[in-house]
């Protein structure tokens, strides 16, 4: 009883603040309204009793992307009747996207009125109680290791890849030379003298 | 208790009483606990600064948090009129409940937890890293330029922070096995002071591979929780006070209770993941007579004295210092140690060369 | 180089802070325990302001507005009248506590030790109409500190 509670809870908020992501006039309540749709799909995880993916969501998804999110669109100066003049010339791009989705949701509809695919949670638990963690540990560093470790690579490169296209040293300014900073030692910056009464101090 | 409540109230219905009563035995110690650590603070912050600190409300100033509470309570809550008024009014929310949930999974004693679930440690993270968006919502709600930087200050601190907590939770996860905080406690046992002595001989060498890790994490800590000399957020020689700066009356206030909260629970981490938790300081027959509550609140507030010691000795960084700390030296040595950590349990533990 | 690498990573200079204050924690507080406590104040200290009385009751101040002349800040108010008796006396003594830059010219001014400034400093108000004082204020402060004031000044006599 709680768990349908809960789960039409949580799906209802995910559905409603999806679509508030959609509707709301401003871009920071966009992103608000999407990192409580991210919890709310981490409390489903939770009811299907994958834990593990709850956590990471959250860590992952409402810990460091969206926070990133939230910065640019915060950063951003929108100025919105600009923005409504582009409307126009992306509406047929925007139209194909739209009956594109339409097709897929009519499709999807169709083939689970055909008849429901036996994916089940079964399917996916282990018999004993393993923790899910060590479940996706024994898979991912066995079965899957090549796939796991091939990600893992795409995703350095991607990072070197966007270091290396935003990162260019301006010239012409002085910046501060920490390590330079860190290097000096109290007995090079200070000098101890014993200064006679009445003259200047030369340095 | 909960099958007491049950027998009464029927299943679910009981289940759910009984769990808000648990909720409330946590949160409710913990706000009295956060008024008197306030008290606390500012008197170990007076005592080493020469000064006698609050000594009027009650018997030694004992009640002045709650003088200050009290005024706070009364004064009128203003919305500047170019705010964004509800999520100025959601920030502190955010923040004062983020602070009471990760209450849930920390064990008091064996067995004394609210929520013992085996995600207990990656639950903490998930939590404290929601932490960061009643900073963020604030800053930007109020509609000001102080606590705008002072948001983008404290959430990138936080971001760059909880990179290293995260490696060093991940030595000790691999040393405990476990995710769940009552069984990193437990893997402690035996050892001297927790794990800091627990490596090879009984327990009487110090652990070369931990401890290091352990000062990383408090230092950490501290700036998770933009304590004293990582306070940039609030720096009032900078930002006036930051985030905090349009925020009056209770609005202000939860803000206050959420972050002594956040520092109660780092200094109770700390004491849970390095210093053996609820286990007596050694393992000594005797000791265990002791509650292990008793233990777990006596570590507790020896780390809160650390914290107010820095608080009271160490001047504040500059936000470069700050972030070339979190990015140059903690991430890559808490990086190494996890390498460390790990090569060391596949030579001991896993094979290798048993 | 070495050893400034193992000073930084003990966090050596960090440990001796600690160690520093840690000390200083146990020290005997350079503050005293101040509503119970209280320093000893100078007599020629300038604080509240009262209108003082002769021993037979009668009020000092003759109304002759130096103190009202000299103050800086124009913080007094005077208006004076004739009383039944022939004598020159004020109706309206007011001093705006929030002008008064407690300089002490009103009492350096007074030919006769009317208006003094005297060792009280506790008269926080909640409101700033209270800090407002009247005729009527100044002399119940005046009755109040009397003894006080009279010490002071008897105190200060010698050098004056």
């Amino acid at each position: 009883m709680i768990q349908v509670l809960a789960f039409y809870l949580f799906a209802t908020i995910v559905v409603a603040s999806g679509a508030m992501v959609i509707f709301a006039r401003n871009p920071v309540h966009s992103v608000l309204w999407l990192i409580l749709a991210f919890f709310n799909a981490a409390g489903l995880m939770v009811l299907l009793s994958a834990e593990f993916v709850a956590m990471l969501l959250v860590i992952v998804y409402v810990g460091a992307v969206a926070v990133l999110f939230l910065f640019v669109v915060m950063m951003l100066d929108i100025d919105f009747a600009q923005l409504r003049a582009g409307f126009v010339s992306y509406f047929p791009l925007g139209g194909a996207i739209a009956v594109v989705l339409l097709v897929e949701l009519v499709l999807g509809v169709g083939a689970w009125k055909a008849g429901a695919i036996n994916l089940g949670q079964r399917a996916a638990r282990l018999p004993d109680a393993t923790p899910n963690i060590e479940a996706i540990g024994q898979l991912l560093y066995t079965r899957y290791i090549f796939l796991f470790e091939a990600a893992g690579l795409i995703l350095l490169v991607a990072m070197i890849g966007a270091i290396v296209l935003t990162h260019r040293a301006r010239g012409g300014t002085r910046p501060q030379n920490i390590d330079r900073q860190n290097r000096r030692r109290p007995d090079e910056a200070v000098r101890n003298i014993d200064q006679p009464v009445g003259q200047g101090v030369e340095l | 208790m909960t099958s007491w409540v049950q027998s009464y109230l029927g299943l679910g219905f009981g289940w759910f009483v009984a769990h808000l009563v648990y909720i409330l035995l946590i949160a409710l110690p913990l706000m009295l606990a956060v008024a008197m650590i306030i008290y606390a603070d500012r008197k170990i912050w007076a005592a080493m600064a020469l000064r006698r600190g609050p000594n009027v409300v009650g018997p030694l100033g004992l009640l002045q948090s709650f003088a200050d509470g009290l005024k706070v309570f009364l004064q009128e809550t203003i919305i500047p009129s170019a705010a964004n008024k509800g999520l100025f009014l959601l920030a502190p929310i955010i923040t004062f409940t983020v602070a009471l949930m990760a209450w849930a999974v920390i064990p008091f004693d064996a067995g004394l937890v609210l929520a013992d679930i085996n995600v207990g440690l990656l639950y903490i993270l998930a939590i404290s890293s929601i932490g960061v968006y009643g900073v963020i919502i604030s800053g930007w709600a109020s509609n000001s330029k102080y606590p705008f930087f002072s948001a983008m200050r404290a959430s990138a601190q936080m971001i760059s922070y909880e990179v290293s907590i995260g490696f060093v939770l991940v030595c000790v996860v691999l040393w405990a096995g476990s995710f769940n905080l009552t069984a990193i406690v437990m893997t402690q046992k035996g050892y001297y002071a927790g794990w800091l002595g627990g490596f090879g001989l009984n327990g009487n060498v110090f652990n070369p591979l931990l401890f290091p890790m352990s000062i990383v994490f408090l230092i950490s800590a501290m700036a998770e929780t933009a304590r004293a000399p990582f306070d940039l957020t609030e720096a009032e020689s900078e930002l006036v006070a930051g985030y905090q700066t349009e925020y009056s009356s209770m609005s202000f206030a939860l803000f206050w209770l959420g972050e002594y909260a956040n520092v109660l629970l780092m200094c109770t981490l700390n004491a849970l993941l390095f210093w053996g938790g609820y286990l007596p300081p050694v393992d000594f027959w005797l000791l265990y007579y002791v509650p292990g509550i008793v233990w777990l609140f006596i570590k507790i507030l020896i780390f809160f004295f650390v914290f107010s010691w820095v608080k009271a000795t160490v001047p504040r960084y500059r936000y470069d210092q700050l972030m070339r700390l979190g990015w140059k030296i903690f991430l890559p040595l808490s990086l190494f140690f996890v390498f460390l950590v790990s090569g060391f349990l596949m030579l001991t533990r896993y094979g290798g060369v048993s | 180089m070495i050893a400034h690498w193992i000073k930084s990573f003990t966090l050596w200079e960090f440990v001796k802070a600690h160690w520093l204050t840690l000390k200083y924690f146990f020290k005997p507080k350079a503050t005293i325990n101040y509503p119970y406590e209280k320093n000893p104040i100078s007599p020629r200290f300038r604080g509240e302001h009262a209108l003082r009385r002769y021993p037979n009751g009668e009020e000092r101040c003759i109304a002759c507005k130096l103190c009202e002349a000299i103050c800086p800040a124009q913080a007094i108010t005077i208006e004076a009248q004739p009383r039944d008796d022939g004598s020159r006396r004020t109706t309206r003594y007011d001093i705006d506590m929030v002008k008064c830059i407690y300089c002490g010219f009103c009492q350096e001014a007074c030919p006769v030790d009317a208006i003094v400034e005297g060792p009280n400093f506790e008269f926080a108000t909640e409101t700033r109409e209270e800090l407002i004082y009247d005729k009527t204020k100044l002399l119940a402060n005046g009755d109040k500190w009397e003894r006080a004031i009279a010490a002071n000044l008897a105190a200060d006599a010698p050098y004056r």
